[in-house]
């Protein structure tokens, strides 16, 4: 079976197994609002101060909640013991390792989709006119933290504390896919908006570098 | 018994040669080196922080060298000079966060700024922080070598996206004054005490590591005893079973 179809496979067994509870997508989303919301507590920001600190504030939160929701990833696979019929599958362990990317990516997206409007209202942010730059960016920045995340959560499935590990594994990694993907957001915010190209770069050559690292390593990640 | 007291006669002979060149490293850089024309004595500390970040860079080098080694070969003697590695390198990337702030503050009029060599060095001092605290957490030996070796790779691979996004940014760190382009170089006196202090932290760092991994080595050559003994505990328990 080719490696593309594999994922396919396993994506649609991923998705169905969270669209069944949905428990993932709820949490992530109230965890992400709940962070915007406290921010406004603790700056209390002016119009022209949202402009400015939003993005960062933005993807701060979706850090914070991808963190926390790529942890099931893997340890979900745990407590049945059901990475061991994977791995017995006639499927390459990057064709798992994909399959479980592809799905943390569409759930990631799912909660921007909810959460960028409602960050626009609430912080009176104007997103009309760049919506589609907003979204390029969004889909490089998504794909640098699930590639990482997902890496990493099959690390800290092995590891004790793993719900406090994950986070400590992840977060140092991302801080240059932070400064990219906040510096390319508040272009967009700018005043006239214009796309900065030199950071979208970054956020794609940070998202070619860890796919590659995790296709070379994927076979010792999966191992028994 | 011989083979080991020879050895360690060796490794004392080494440790007081190291002992006896870091005092005269020290001695050098507050006594022998000239006064700094603008920064006068505060420069001095110059002569341990740079080395200490010379040392710290090699150490987490040689983690990521001897992680890729341990993927490919996975010979736990790899995975012992990994986790010595990382320590080393942390202990000397401490030295350097503690000493830089020092010399910043008079001279810089700050403690701390977020320019792309400290932000990038305070980064990497997490990493390996990070890859300590993943072993510390991962029981089973094998497993705990492999998943740390991959996080090391990932760890290193984005220690070059960490400086160039600063970099993007902005920079406030001297250049490097040793050969930076045009108007820096060193006074030779200077750059004198600066290779006798780069040798004595070199060779701090080497033993260092020399006890590090052979005290790692130890842990694994216990681990495995235990086991084997655990093991026919196990057995012999069983057999009595079988006879009763």
């Amino acid at each position: 079976m080719s490696t593309a179809r594999a994922a396919g496979i396993l994506l649609a067994k991923e998705l169905r197994l969270e669209f069944r509870t949905r428990e993932l997508l709820t949490t992530t989303v109230i965890f992400a609002l709940v962070v915007v919301v406290l921010f406004s507590y603790a700056f209390d920001p002016t119009a022209a101060e949202s402009r400015r600190y939003g993005p960062g504030l933005l993807w701060i939160a979706f850090l914070f909640a991808g963190s926390l929701m790529l942890n099931p990833s893997f340890a979900r696979e745990q407590s049945n013991d059901t990475l061991d019929a994977l791995r017995m599958a006639p499927v390459s362990s990057f064709a798992i390792l994909l399959g479980k990317m592809l799905a943390n990516f569409i759930y990631m997206s799912l909660a921007e989709i909810v959460l960028v409007p409602v960050f626009a209202v609430l912080y009176n942010i104007s997103l009309a006119g760049v919506v589609g730059r907003l979204i390029l960016v969004l889909i490089l920045g998504t794909l640098g933290l699930v590639i990482t995340g997902t890496v990493f959560s099959a690390v800290s499935a092995h590891a004790r504390m793993r719900e406090l590990l994950l986070p400590l594994l992840l977060l140092p990694i991302l801080a240059p896919l932070l400064i990219a993907a906040v510096e390319a957001t508040a272009s967009l915010l700018a005043d006239p908006p214009e796309l900065d190209r030199t950071w979208v770069a970054f956020l794609a050559g940070f998202d070619t570098v860890f796919l590659t690292a995790s296709w070379l390593l994927c076979d010792y990640l999966v191992e028994e | 018994m011989k083979d080991t007291r020879s050895s360690m006669s060796g490794q004392l002979a080494g440790a007081v040669l190291v002992c006896a060149l870091l005092f005269f490293a020290g001695y050098a850089a507050l006594f022998i080196a000239p006064d700094e024309r603008t920064m006068h004595e505060i420069q001095r500390i110059f002569y341990f922080h740079l080395p200490s970040w010379i040392t710290s860079f090699s150490a987490f080098f040689v983690v990521f060298l001897a992680n890729v080694a341990y993927i490919i070969t996975r010979k736990p003697k790899w995975d012992w000079l990994g986790v010595a590695g990382a320590e080393v390198g942390v202990v000397c990337c401490t030295i350097g966060l503690i000493t830089g702030p020092i010399w910043a503050h008079p001279v810089w009029g700050v403690w701390w700024t977020w320019d792309a060599r400290l932000t990038t060095t305070f980064i990497l001092w997490l990493l390996y922080i990070t890859y300590l605290l993943l072993r510390g957490l991962l029981e089973d030996p094998e497993r705990r070598a492999s998943l740390s070796a991959i996080f090391g790779i990932f760890a290193f691979l984005d220690v070059p996206l960490v400086y160039m996004s600063n970099r993007l940014w902005r920079t406030q760190h001297p250049q490097p004054v040793i050969a930076g382009g045009q108007g820096s170089g060193l006074d030779p006196v200077m750059s004198k005490v600066l290779a006798i202090c780069i040798f004595a932290v070199y060779g701090v760092m080497i033993i260092l590591y020399h006890q590090r991994y052979a005290l790692e080595r130890l842990r694994h050559e216990y681990e495995e005893l235990r086991f084997e003994v655990e093991s026919r505990a196990a057995d012999a328990a069983s057999m009595g079973k079988g006879n009763r």
